[in-house]
C-alpha cells in the first residue's frame, strides 16, 4: 500500500508543478524527462522484470507513432480514437516479435539482435511505403485543442504525459506484488526452474512484450501529438531504442522507480553538460555513453541498488 | 503412479537412455542409482518433459504425458528439482518458494504464506528473507526442495538433493525426505549417497550405460554382481566373492 501512496504523491506533485514553474524551457525539460521515463518504463517491463534485453524498442515506439499519424492524417480519424489503436498497434507488434523470437527460444544477445533487426526492417518499410509518407515523413496538422489531443499549453502536455507515466508506475508496482509478476521475474532469473514449477515461460514472456510494446507505443503517440512530425529515422531509428534502455539501466532494472530516476538523472546531467560545455551538438550523448559504461561496470543494479533492497521493494 | 515404458533417446551416436522401463507405486520412495554418466539425469529429463523421448511413453496416474512441456507436467502433479541447483538468485527464499506456491494460489499474500509454511517444513525458517544467492549449498538444496514442494506435487523427482552435503547435513536432510513421503507425496530420487538410499528407498533401479541392469529392494540390489561390476569394474564381483570365502 505504501507503494501506491508513493505513486499517488508523485502524481499529485508533478500535476501541480505548472502552478510554480512557468518558464517554457523548464516545463519542456520536465515533459521530455517524463517522456524519457515512459520509454524507460516500457523497456523495463520486458528487460528489467522479464530479463529479455531489447535493443530495438523503437519498433514499438514507431508503430505507435505511425499508427497515430496515419490514422489522423490519411484516414481522418480523431486523435482520441487513434490513441487506443496506436497502443494496440504497439501491443500487436510486440506479439509478432515475441511470438517469433520466443517460440524459437531466442535469449540474451540473440534476442537483442533480433529486436534490433525488426526495428530496422520496420524503418525500411516506413521509408518505402507512400501511406507512411515514405522518406519525407508525416506532418500532423497543428490544432491546439483538447478535442484533438493537442493541449493548447505546455502544462497540458505535462498532464498528458503524466498519465501514461503513472500507468507505467502502476504496472511496475503490480509486477512487484502479483502472481504474473512473480512468474515473469522467475523466468528472468531461471527459465528451466520456472518451467519445472509450472510456469509457462513462453506465455509469460509474450504477455510482457505485449504490455511493454503497448506502453512504448504510448510514447510514440505522445511524440506525434507533441512535436507534430514523424519520419522513419525518428520512429524506428536506434536513438529511441537506446533512450528506452538508458533510464532503467542507470536508475535500476526491475524496479518501480528506476526508469524514472534514471531518466531524471540523465536529463539533469544533459542540461548540466550543456550549461558547462555550450551547445556542442551531441555532447550530452557522449556523456550518456560514459555514464552508461560506468554504471554497468560499477553499479549494475543502478542508482536504486545503492539504496539497498528496501527501496527496490517499496 | 508413474510408469515409463521403453524410453530411449540418443544424442548424436550416443545412446544416452536405451529402452528403459520403470514404475513407481503411489506412496513409495524409489531410488535411481548408477555410476556417473549412466543416464540418470537424462532419464529424469525424459520423464519430466525437458526432453522428448525418441521412443517410449510416460504415464502419470494412467494418463499419457509423453511429450508434454515441463510446466504442463508440473500442473498435472509431477515436479522435479535440479542436480545443479537453480535458484532465482536475486530473490529472497520466501519469494523463490512463492513462485512454486503460485501454481495453486493466485493471490500474492496466500502464496507468500504458503511459501513460509513449506520453507519451515524443509528447515529454512531462519533464512526466509535471505537472498537465494547468499545461501550455503545445503540451504540451496533445501530451497530446491521447498520450491518444488510448494507446487503441491503428487510425485516429486529429486535429482541428487544430497550431493555436495557433508555427513551432518545429509543426516539432517533424510528426515525431511521422510516427512515429505509421510505427507503423501511419492518420491523418485537420483542418489549417490548409498547410506541415504538404504535408509530411504523401498525400491532401487540401477542404470548403467543408459540401460537398466537391476531392480529390487536396496539390500538385494547392492549385492547384485552386475551392479558391483558397474561401479567397481569388470571381475570385481568374482574377486569379492572369492575374498569372502577365503
Amino acid at each position: 500500500m505504501r507503494g501506491l501512496l508513493g505513486i499517488g504523491a508523485f502524481g499529485a506533485v508533478v500535476a501541480v508543478l505548472p502552478l510554480f514553474v512557468t518558464s517554457g524551457y523548464a516545463l519542456n525539460a520536465i515533459v521530455m524527462t517524463l517522456y524519457a521515463a515512459l520509454l524507460g518504463q516500457a523497456w523495463n517491463i520486458l528487460g528489467g522484470f522479464g530479463g529479455q534485453f531489447s535493443f530495438g524498442h523503437a519498433v514499438f515506439f514507431g508503430s505507435g507513432a505511425y499508427a497515430m499519424a496515419v490514422l489522423q492524417v490519411k484516414l481522418g480519424w480523431n486523435a482520441w480514437a487513434a490513441l487506443p489503436a496506436a497502443l494496440a498497434a504497439g501491443g500487436a507488434v510486440g506479439a509478432l516479435v515475441g511470438a517469433l523470437s520466443f517460440r524459437y527460444g531466442l535469449r540474451g544477445s540473440y534476442f537483442a539482435l533480433v529486436t534490433l533487426a525488426f526495428a530496422e526492417v520496420f524503418r525500411i518499410l516506413a521509408n518505402t511505403f507512400e501511406f507512411t509518407g515514405a522518406g519525407v515523413g508525416m506532418m500532423v496538422p497543428l490544432k491546439e485543442t483538447v478535442a484533438d489531443l493537442q493541449p493548447p499549453s505546455r502544462a497540458g502536455y505535462l498532464w498528458l504525459i503524466l498519465v501514461p507515466v503513472l500507468a507505467g508506475l502502476l504496472v511496475s508496482w503490480w509486477l512487484k506484488r502479483s502472481r504474473y509478476g512473480a512468474w515473469l521475474q522467475a523466468v528472468r532469473d531461471n527459465e528451466e526452474s520456472a518451467a519445472a514449477l509450472g510456469v509457462n515461460a513462453f506465455r509469460v514472456k509474450l504477455a510482457a512484450i505485449m504490455i511493454s510494446g503497448g506502453l512504448m507505443a504510448a510514447g510514440g503517440a505522445f511524440y506525434v501529438q507533441y512535436l507534430h512530425y514523424i519520419d522513419p529515422h525518428i520512429a524506428y531509428g536506434p536513438a529511441v531504442s537506446v533512450e528506452a534502455l538508458l533510464g532503467p539501466i542507470i536508475g535500476g532494472m526491475g524496479t518501480v522507480w528506476g526508469p524514472l530516476l534514471g531518466a531524471g538523472m540523465l536529463h539533469l546531467l544533459g542540461e548540466t553538460t550543456r550549461g558547462l560545455m555550450g551547445d556542442a551538438p551531441g555532447i550530452n550523448l557522449v556523456v550518456y555513453g560514459v555514464v552508461l559504461i560506468l554504471m554497468v561496470t560499477f553499479l549494475p543494479s543502478g542508482i536504486i541498488g545503492v539504496f539497498g533492497r528496501r527501496l527496490t521493494h517499496a | 503412479m508413474l510408469e515409463a515404458r521403453n524410453l530411449s533417446i540418443r544424442f548424436g551416436g550416443l545412446k544416452a537412455v536405451e529402452d528403459v522401463s520403470l514404475a513407481v507405486r503411489r506412496g513409495a520412495i524409489v531410488a535411481l542409482i548408477g555410476p556417473n554418466g549412466a543416464g540418470k539425469t537424462t532419464l529424469f529429463n525424459l520423464v519430466s518433459g525437458f526432453l522428448k523421448p525418441l521412443t517410449g511413453a510416460v504415464a502419470l496416474e494412467g494418463r499419457d504425458i509423453t511429450g508434454l512441456a515441463p510446466h504442463e507436467v508440473c500442473r498435472l502433479g509431477m515436479t522435479r528439482t535440479f542436480q545443479i541447483v537453480q535458484p532465482f538468485g536475486a530473490q529472497t527464499v520466501r519469494e523463490n518458494v512463492a513462485v512454486g506456491a503460485h501454481l495453486h494460489h493466485r493471490g500474492r499474500a496466500a502464496a507468500l504464506t504458503r511459501a513460509e509454511e513449506v520453507a519451515r517444513q524443509v528447515g529454512l525458517a531462519g533464512d526466509l528473507d535471505k537472498l537465494a544467492l547468499n545461501l550455503t549449498i545445503a540451504g540451496r538444496k533445501r530451497l530446491e526442495l521447498a520450491r518444488a514442494l510448494a507446487t503441491g506435487p503428487k510425485l516429486l523427482l529429486l535429482d541428487e538433493v544430497l550431493a555436495g552435503l557433508n555427513p551432518q547435513e545429509i543426516a539432517g536432510m533424510i528426515p525431511v525426505v521422510q516427512t515429505i513421503r509421510a505427507s503423501g507425496v511419492t518420491v523418485l530420487m537420483i542418489e549417490h549417497v548409498m547410506q541415504a538410499v538404504m535408509n530411504l528407498a523401498d525400491e532401487v533401479y540401477v542404470l548403467n550405460n543408459g540401460r537398466l541392469i537391476a531392480h529390487g529392494a536396496p539390500a538385494a540390489v547392492t549385492n547384485d554382481p552386475q551392479v558391483i561390476e558397474a561401479y567397481l569394474g569388470h571381475g570385481t564381483a568374482a574377486r569379492l566373492r572369492k575374498a569372502a570365502h577365503a
